[in-house]
C-alpha cells in the first residue's frame, strides 16, 4: 500500500500543477465582473456624486480626473451615472438568465428524457421560438407587457428559452445514450435515481457554460432595448440609455457614448470569458 | 554477404547487393522529440536510433504511449503542431531531413515517402470521389496531363485489386468498405513509386482476413517495385509474419532491435520478454477442462454423451435466437441475428467470435435483456428472460452483468471510483455507506487494485485499472453470468493479459458463467472452454475451443484461423542461410 | 421523397404555430385588454357606445372566424392597417423593403468576408499573436453592442477622421458605415463556427493523409478543408437571416436610414401591432424557408448523406 506521506506529496503537485495554470485573461475577467457586481450592490462606495442632479454650470466637461468619465448637457458626472447603471444591466441580466435557464431545463430536461411525442411537441414549439430573431421576439413581448426594465428583462429571457431548451435536451439525449448510463440501468437502477444520479449532473455542466455566455448577451439585448427607449424611463442611469442620450453630441462630446459603451464591451467580454472557462472545464 | 536481411525476395537480390555496404535508405540517429502541453515540455522519444536498408521491411513494434507512431511521424515531418525535434538526425539517402522546413519536405512527402495511415474509415476526404483522391498525389506533384492521370488511378485501383475500378473512382469514401478504402489509400501511397512506405497500424482497424489480404498486398508490391517498408505496429505477430527486422519501443526509447528471428527467438531485453509472453497469439494451448468444475465434461458438446448425470440448469441457455432491426417503413427488416442456438454450462466460458457485423454483440446484448429478441428463447440461470418484466426484470438484473469494450465510456466521469463500484448496492436494498465502503474495499482488492484509488476519479486511471472498476462493479451484486463484451479488445497486450488472468481466476474463485465477445480469436483460445463461431448473423459452427480451433470443419473457420497473424513458428534456430517464410 | 416530404410538413407546422401564437398574443389579447379599458365605468361609456367599439374591433366576430379572416388575409397578402396611421401594412412594408435589403444584402456580403478572412488566416501557425489576436476577434466582436458600434463609426470615421461626410454623401458612402455595423456582430458567429470546423478537419486523419502526399499547406486549406469546413456554416443561415433583420432595426435606427428596421422601431414605440406582427411573421417565414432550403440542399453537397445503395466489399 501506498504510504500516506506519498498521497500527500501527490495532491500538492496537482494542487501546484493547478495553480500554475491559471489563465491572467481569466483572472482579468474575473475582476472586471467583481467590481461591476461592487458597483451595483454598493454604488456609493465608488463615487460621492449624485447620478440623476446635475451641475449645469460643468456641463458637457470633457474627462478629467474630477469627471473620470466627463459630464453630459446637464452636468451630470457621467462616472457615477455608469457606476449606478450596473445595478439595472445585472439585474435585468440576472432575470433573464433565471428564466431562460428555468423554463429551458424544464423543457429540454422534458423533451430529452421522456422522448416519444412529448418530445415532438415541446421541441415543434421551440422550433416556433427560434424562428423569430430574438430582438423581435424580445419586441412582441415587450409590446404585450409594456416598457420598463423588469418587463424588458424578462422579454430577454424568453427569447433564450429555445436556445436553453435545445442544449439541454442535446445533453440529456447524449448524456442518456452513453454506456454509463446503460450500465446503471444494468446494474439495477431505477429511472428516476439513474436520471438524478447519472443524466442530471453530466447534462447541466455545459448548460452552465452557456448561461454564462447568456449572461454576457443578456445584457447587450438589455441595453439595445434601453437605447431604442424600451427599458428603462428617464432620467435612470440605464447603460443601453445613456448612450442613446449621449447620441446627440456625438460631434463634439465623444465621451458620453464611447465610454459607457466600453464598459458593456469589457462587462460582456469577460462574461464570455468566463464561460468558456466553464465549458472547457468538463 | 552475412549482413544481408535474413527475408529476402528474389527482386531484392539487386538493390539489396548494390547497397550492402552503402549507406542505409533511412538512418535515424539518436532522434529525441518532445510535445509541449500547459507550457511544458514532455519528451515523447528518446534518442531513438534505426535504420532501414532499401527494399527491407522494418517493423517498430510496441504498446501505446511507445512513441512509435511519433518516431515515423517524425521521418515524414508531419509530427503535430505541439511537436517538436529535439536532437537527433534523420538521413533520407544520406541527406539530415530532421530540420527540413514543411516547404522541404513538401518534395519528400508522396513522392519519396509514402504513408499508408491508421483507420481507413477517416482517411479519405468524404466529399471527395475516390478518384480525386486517388490522383490528388498526381496532380500535387505535376506527375503527368489530365489524361495520362486518368488513366494511372484507374491502373492503380487495378493493380491493388479493386474491382470495376472505373465505377469505383466514381464513388464518395463513405460507399467503400474499410478494406476497400485501405486498398485505395495504399495505391495513393504507392502512386508514385517512393522509396520508402510508413504503415502506421494500417491494418489494426480491419477485420483479420482483411488484415492478411492487406498485409499480402503489400508484400507483393513491395515484392515488385523494390520499396522499403517501416512497419509501426502494437502487434508482435504482425511484425513476426511480415519484418526483416524488429525494433521493440517502450516509454520513448528503444529496448531491443536485430532480426526478426533473433528478436523473437531469443529476446534479450526483458520488455520484449513480456510482450511474447503477453502476446495472446504466442501463447499455445487452450484452457483445459482440469481447471473446470467437475460436471463441465459432461455438458460440452460432443463430449461424454454416454454419462447420464441429471440435468443441471445451464447457466445460460439461447434456443433460436433471432434479433431483426427495422429499416424503414418499406424496407424488409434487417436480421442482425438469425436462429441462433448456444448452451453455456455453469462455471464454464463461452465466446462468441465473429468479424464485425456477425452478431455477436446484438447477441450479447440480448442476453443482459437489453434488447427484446424478436423470436427465439433465452434463459439465463434457469430464468427465462421474456417472461420478466417490470420489477421483476430490474430484481433479475442481479444475475447477469455486462462488461463493456470501452471502460472510458461505460464509466460515469463525475461518479468517484467508490460510488461506481458501490452504486449497484444502492439499487438492491438498504445498504449503509459503510457497509458499502466495506464492500467496495473488498471488490477493489478482488480485482487487484490498490484501496487508494476508490476517492479517485475515472479520468485519473489507466485504461487497465478503470476496465478493472468495470468488472469489480459487475461483480460487486454477485451476479451468475457476466457477459464479456469485446472487454478487453481496446487495451494494451500487457495489460490484456493481466484482465485476462484476474478474469480466469475470478471465474474459478466464484463459480462464474462467462459469455465472452471476441474478435480476436487468440484471447478466445485463451479464455474460453467452448466457442460458437458466427457469420452474418449465423453460428456455422461450434463446440470445444481445442476442437473448433484444432480442426475446423468449416471453410470460414479455417480462413479465420489462417488469417491470425504469427501463426508461422519464429522460434526456428537463426541460420546464416537466407529462408524466405512467404514464397513456398 | 417522404423526407422532403415530413420535412416539408414540419415547416408548415411550425409556420402555422408561429402564426397562431402571435394572433393570441398580439391580436387576440390586446383587443380584450383594449375593451376592458373601455368598459371601466369612470369612462362612463354607453353600453352601445361600447357595442359599437367592440364592432369597430372586430370583437364580436368568434374568435375562429377572426382567426381564419387573418390567416387567409395574410396568406394573400393583406397584412391588415397601421393602427397609427391607417395605411395597409403591405403598402408601408412594400415601400421600405428595398432598403432593407440592399442594407441586408451587402452587410451579408461583408459579414461573410470578414468570417472567411478571419477563419483562415487565424489557421497559419507564423505569427502566433497575429493568429492569437485574429482568433480573439470573434469573441470581441459578439460583446460589442451595434448601436454603440454604429455611433463610434460615426465618431470616428466621420468627426475625427472626416472620411465620410455626414451632410449629403453619395450613395455609396452613405452606405459603408451602416453595411460595417451590420455585417461586425454577425460575422462573429459565422467566424466562430468556421474556424472550429477549420480546426475540426484539420485534425481529421484524411488532413495528415493529404498532407503526406506532399501537398502544400494553401493545397490542403483550399482543396480539401475548404469544402468540408464550409459545410457546418449552413446550418446557422436561417439564424444569420433573422439577425439581419434584426440588426437592421438597430443599425436603421442609430443612422436614421428609412426601412424595415426604422419601421419596426416605431411600430414598438406607437403600440402599433399590426405591424410588427406582419414583420415578425415575415422574419419567420425567412428562417423557416432558409432553414428548410438547406436541410433539403445539404444531401446534395455532402455526398455522405445520399443514400445511395453502395456495394459493399
Amino acid at each position: 500500500m501506498t504510504s500516506p506521506l506519498i498521497e500527500r506529496t501527490d495532491a500538492a503537485a496537482t494542487a501546484g500543477a493547478r495553480l500554475r495554470r491559471v489563465q491572467p485573461t481569466l483572472v482579468l475577467a474575473i475582476l472586471v465582473l467583481v467590481v461591476v457586481l461592487a458597483w451595483a450592490v454598493a454604488p456609493g462606495f465608488f463615487t460621492p456624486v449624485d447620478p440623476v442632479q446635475g451641475d449645469a454650470a460643468a456641463a458637457l466637461q470633457a474627462p478629467s480626473f474630477r469627471h473620470l468619465f466627463g459630464t453630459d448637457a446637464t452636468g451630470r458626472d457621467m462616472f457615477s451615472r455608469t457606476v449606478y447603471g450596473a445595478i439595472h444591466s445585472l439585474s435585468g441580466a440576472i432575470i433573464a438568465v433565471t428564466v431562460g435557464l428555468v423554463l429551458g431545463t424544464l423543457i429540454g430536461v422534458l423533451a430529452g428524457s421522456i422522448g416519444g411525442v412529448a418530445d415532438d411537441i415541446l421541441m415543434r414549439l421551440v422550433d416556433v421560438l427560434l424562428a423569430i430573431p430574438a430582438l423581435l421576439l424580445a419586441l412582441s413581448i415587450i409590446i404585450l407587457l409594456g416598457f420598463g426594465t423588469t418587463n424588458a428583462a424578462f422579454a430577454v429571457g424568453i427569447t433564450s428559452v429555445a436556445a436553453f431548451a435545445r442544449l439541454v435536451r442535446s445533453e440529456v439525449v447524449r448524456v442518456r445514450h452513453s454506456d454509463y448510463v446503460e450500465a446503471a440501468f444494468g446494474s439495477g437502477g431505477r429511472y428516476l435515481a439513474v436520471l438524478v444520479r447519472h443524466v442530471l449532473p453530466n447534462s447541466l455542466t455545459p448548460v452552465i457554460a452557456y448561461a454564462a455566455l447568456h449572461f454576457g448577451t443578456a445584457i447587450l439585448a438589455i441595453s439595445t432595448l434601453g437605447f431604442l427607449g424600451y427599458g428603462a424611463p428617464p432620467p435612470t442611469p440605464e447603460w443601453g440609455l445613456m448612450i442613446a442620450e449621449g447620441r446627440n453630441y456625438v460631434a463634439t462630446s465623444w465621451w458620453l457614448t464611447t465610454l459607457p459603451g466600453l464598459v458593456v464591451v469589457l462587462v460582456v467580454v469577460s462574461a464570455n470569458r468566463l464561460s468558456a472557462a466553464l465549458a472547457s472545464r468538463r | 554477404m552475412t549482413t544481408l536481411p535474413q527475408k529476402i525476395l528474389p527482386q531484392d537480390l539487386a538493390a539489396a547487393a548494390s547497397s550492402a555496404g552503402a549507406a542505409p535508405l533511412l538512418d535515424i540517429s539518436n532522434l529525441s522529440v518532445s510535445y509541449s502541453s500547459r507550457g511544458e515540455r514532455v519528451r515523447m522519444v528518446h534518442e531513438v536510433s534505426l535504420s532501414i536498408r532499401p527494399g527491407e521491411v522494418l517493423a517498430v513494434v510496441g504498446e501505446s504511449g511507445s512513441g512509435k507512431t511519433t518516431t515515423a511521424q517524425a521521418v515524414i515531418g508531419l509530427l503535430a503542431e505541439n511537436g517538436q525535434i529535439d536532437g537527433g538526425s534523420i538521413r533520407l539517402d544520406g541527406t539530415d531531413i530532421a530540420g527540413w522546413s514543411p516547404k522541404q519536405f513538401e518534395s519528400v512527402r508522396g513522392q519519396r515517402i509514402g504513408l499508408i495511415p491508421q483507420d481507413p474509415n477517416n482517411s479519405l476526404n468524404p466529399v471527395k470521389t475516390i478518384g480525386a483522391s486517388l490522383s490528388e498525389v498526381l496532380r500535387i506533384h505535376r506527375w503527368g496531363d489530365k489524361r495520362a492521370t486518368r488513366a494511372r488511378v484507374i491502373e492503380l485501383l487495378t493493380r491493388v485489386g479493386i474491382p470495376e475500378p472505373e465505377v469505383r473512382a466514381r464513388q464518395y469514401p463513405h460507399e467503400l468498405s474499410g478494406g476497400m478504402k485501405q486498398r485505395v489509400l495504399i495505391a495513393s501511397a504507392i502512386a508514385l513509386q517512393p522509396d520508402l512506405i510508413i504503415a502506421d497500424e494500417a491494418t489494426s482497424a480491419l477485420d483479420v482476413t482483411v488484415q492478411k489480404r492487406i498485409l499480402d498486398l503489400l508484400d507483393d508490391l513491395r515484392a515488385e517495385s523494390g520499396t522499403a517498408l517501416l512497419l509501426v505496429t502494437h502487434d508482435l505477430a504482425v511484425a513476426a509474419d511480415r519484418a526483416t527486422r524488429v525494433v521493440v519501443m517502450k516509454d520513448g526509447r528503444v529496448q531491443e532491435s536485430g532480426r526478426t528471428e533473433r528478436v523473437l527467438g531469443s529476446p534479450r531485453a526483458d520488455y520484449t520478454r513480456t510482450l511474447l509472453r503477453d502476446a495472446p497469439s504466442f501463447a499455445a494451448g487452450y484452457r483445459t477442462p482440469r481447471s473446470l468444475p467437475g460436471t463441465l465434461s459432461r455438458d460440452l458438446p460432443g463430449a461424454g454423451e454416454t454419462e447420464s448425470v441429471p440435468e443441471e440448469v445451464p447457466g445460460i441457455r439461447v434456443t433460436h435466437l433471432v434479433q431483426e432491426f427495422a429499416r424503414g417503413r418499406r424496407a424488409e427488416p434487417f436480421r442482425a441475428v438469425d436462429e441462433v442456438s448456444f448452451t453455456v454450462p455453469r462455471g464454464t466460458t463461452h465466446a462468441l467470435v465473429g468479424e464485425s457485423g456477425s452478431g455477436k454483440t446484438t447477441t450479447a446484448r440480448a442476453v443482459v435483456g437489453l434488447v427484446r429478441p424478436t423470436t427465439g428463447m433465452i434463459e439465463v440461470a434457469g430464468q427465462d428472460l421474456a417472461a420478466l418484466t417490470g420489477e421483476a426484470a430490474r430484481r433479475f438484473r442481479k444475475t447477469v452483468q455486462l462488461v463493456y469494450q470501452n471502460p472510458f465510456s461505460s464509466l460515469d466521469p463525475r461518479q468517484s471510483i467508490a460510488q461506481i463500484i458501490g452504486e449497484p448496492l444502492r439499487n438492491y436494498g438498504r445498504t449503509t455507506a459503510a457497509e458499502r465502503a466495506a464492500a467496495v474495499a473488498d471488490s477493489l482488492d478482488h480485482v487487484a487494485l490498490p484501496r487508494v484509488l476508490a476517492g479517485r476519479r475515472p479520468r485519473e486511471l489507466s485504461g487497465g485499472q478503470r476496465q478493472r472498476v468495470a468488472i469489480a462493479r459487475a461483480l460487486i451484486l454477485r451476479p451468475e453470468v457476466v457477459v464479456l463484451d469485446e472487454a478487453v479488445s481496446a487495451l494494451d497486450v500487457t495489460v490484456q493479459a493481466q484482465i485476462l488472468d484476474l478474469l480466469e481466476r475470478l471465474q474459478d474463485e466464484l463459480g462464474l458463467t462467462y459469455l465472452f465477445i471476441s474478435h480476436d480469436l487468440a484471447v478466445v483460445r485463451h479464455l474460453s472452454h467452448t466457442v460458437s463461431v458466427m457469420n452474418r448473423g449465423r453460428v456455422i459452427e461450434s463446440g470445444r475451443t481445442a476442437d473448433v480451433f484444432g480442426s475446423p470443419r468449416e471453410e470460414y473457420t479455417r480462413t479465420l484461423l489462417d488469417a491470425i497473424p504469427g501463426r508461422t513458428p519464429v522460434t526456428a534456430p537463426v541460420t546464416a542461410t537466407p529462408t524466405s517464410p512467404h514464397t513456398p | 421523397m417522404s423526407y422532403i416530404l415530413r420535412r416539408l410538413g414540419q415547416a408548415v407546422i411550425v409556420l402555422l404555430a408561429a402564426f397562431t401564437g402571435s394572433f393570441l398574443l398580439l391580436q387576440a389579447l390586446p383587443g380584450d385588454a383594449l375593451l376592458i379599458k373601455f368598459e371601466n365605468p369612470e369612462l362612463g361609456l354607453s353600453p352601445d357606445q361600447i357595442a359599437a367599439i367592440r364592432e369597430s374591433y372586430g370583437a364580436d366576430i368568434p374568435l375562429p372566424v377572426q382567426f381564419w379572416h387573418a390567416l387567409t388575409g395574410f396568406l394573400s397578402g393583406d397584412f391588415g392597417y397601421s393602427v397609427q396611421s391607417g395605411t395597409a401594412v403591405r403598402d408601408l412594408v412594400a415601400e421600405v423593403l428595398p432598403d432593407t435589403l440592399r442594407l441586408a444584402a451587402f452587410g451579408f456580403l461583408a459579414a461573410v468576408f470578414l468570417a472567411v478572412s478571419i477563419a483562415f488566416l487565424s489557421t497559419f501557425p507564423r505569427l502566433a499573436w497575429v493568429r492569437g489576436v485574429l482568433r480573439s476577434l470573434p469573441s470581441l466582436f459578439v460583446s460589442v453592442p451595434v448601436f454603440w458600434l454604429g455611433i463610434v463609426l460615426i465618431q470616428v470615421f466621420s468627426f475625427q477622421l472626416g472620411l465620410i461626410p455626414v451632410i449629403n454623401p453619395s450613395p455609396a458612402q452613405e452606405l459603408i458605415l451602416p453595411v460595417l455595423t451590420l455585417a461586425i456582430p454577425i460575422s462573429a458567429p459565422l467566424a466562430q463556427i468556421l474556424t472550429r470546423s477549420v480546426d475540426d478537419t484539420l485534425l481529421q486523419p484524411f488532413v495528415a493523409v493529404v498532407r503526406a502526399k506532399g501537398a502544400s499547406r494553401t493545397w490542403v486549406l483550399t482543396r480539401n478543408v475548404a469544402t468540408n469546413a464550409l459545410l457546418p456554416t449552413l446550418t446557422i443561415a436561417g439564424i444569420l437571416c433573422g439577425e439581419l433583420i434584426a440588426g437592421a432595426v438597430v443599425t436603421e435606427t442609430v443612422f436614421g436610414r428609412a426601412g424595415l428596421g426604422r419601421l419596426t422601431e416605431q411600430a414598438v414605440a406607437h403600440q402599433d401591432t399590426p405591424v410588427l406582427q406582419t414583420v415578425v411573421l415575415v422574419s419567420a417565414v425567412v428562417f423557416v424557408v432558409v432553414n428548410l432550403v438547406v436541410d433539403l440542399l445539404y444531401p446534395v453537397l455532402d455526398p455522405r448523406l445520399t443514400r445511395k445503395a453502395g456495394a459493399p466489399a
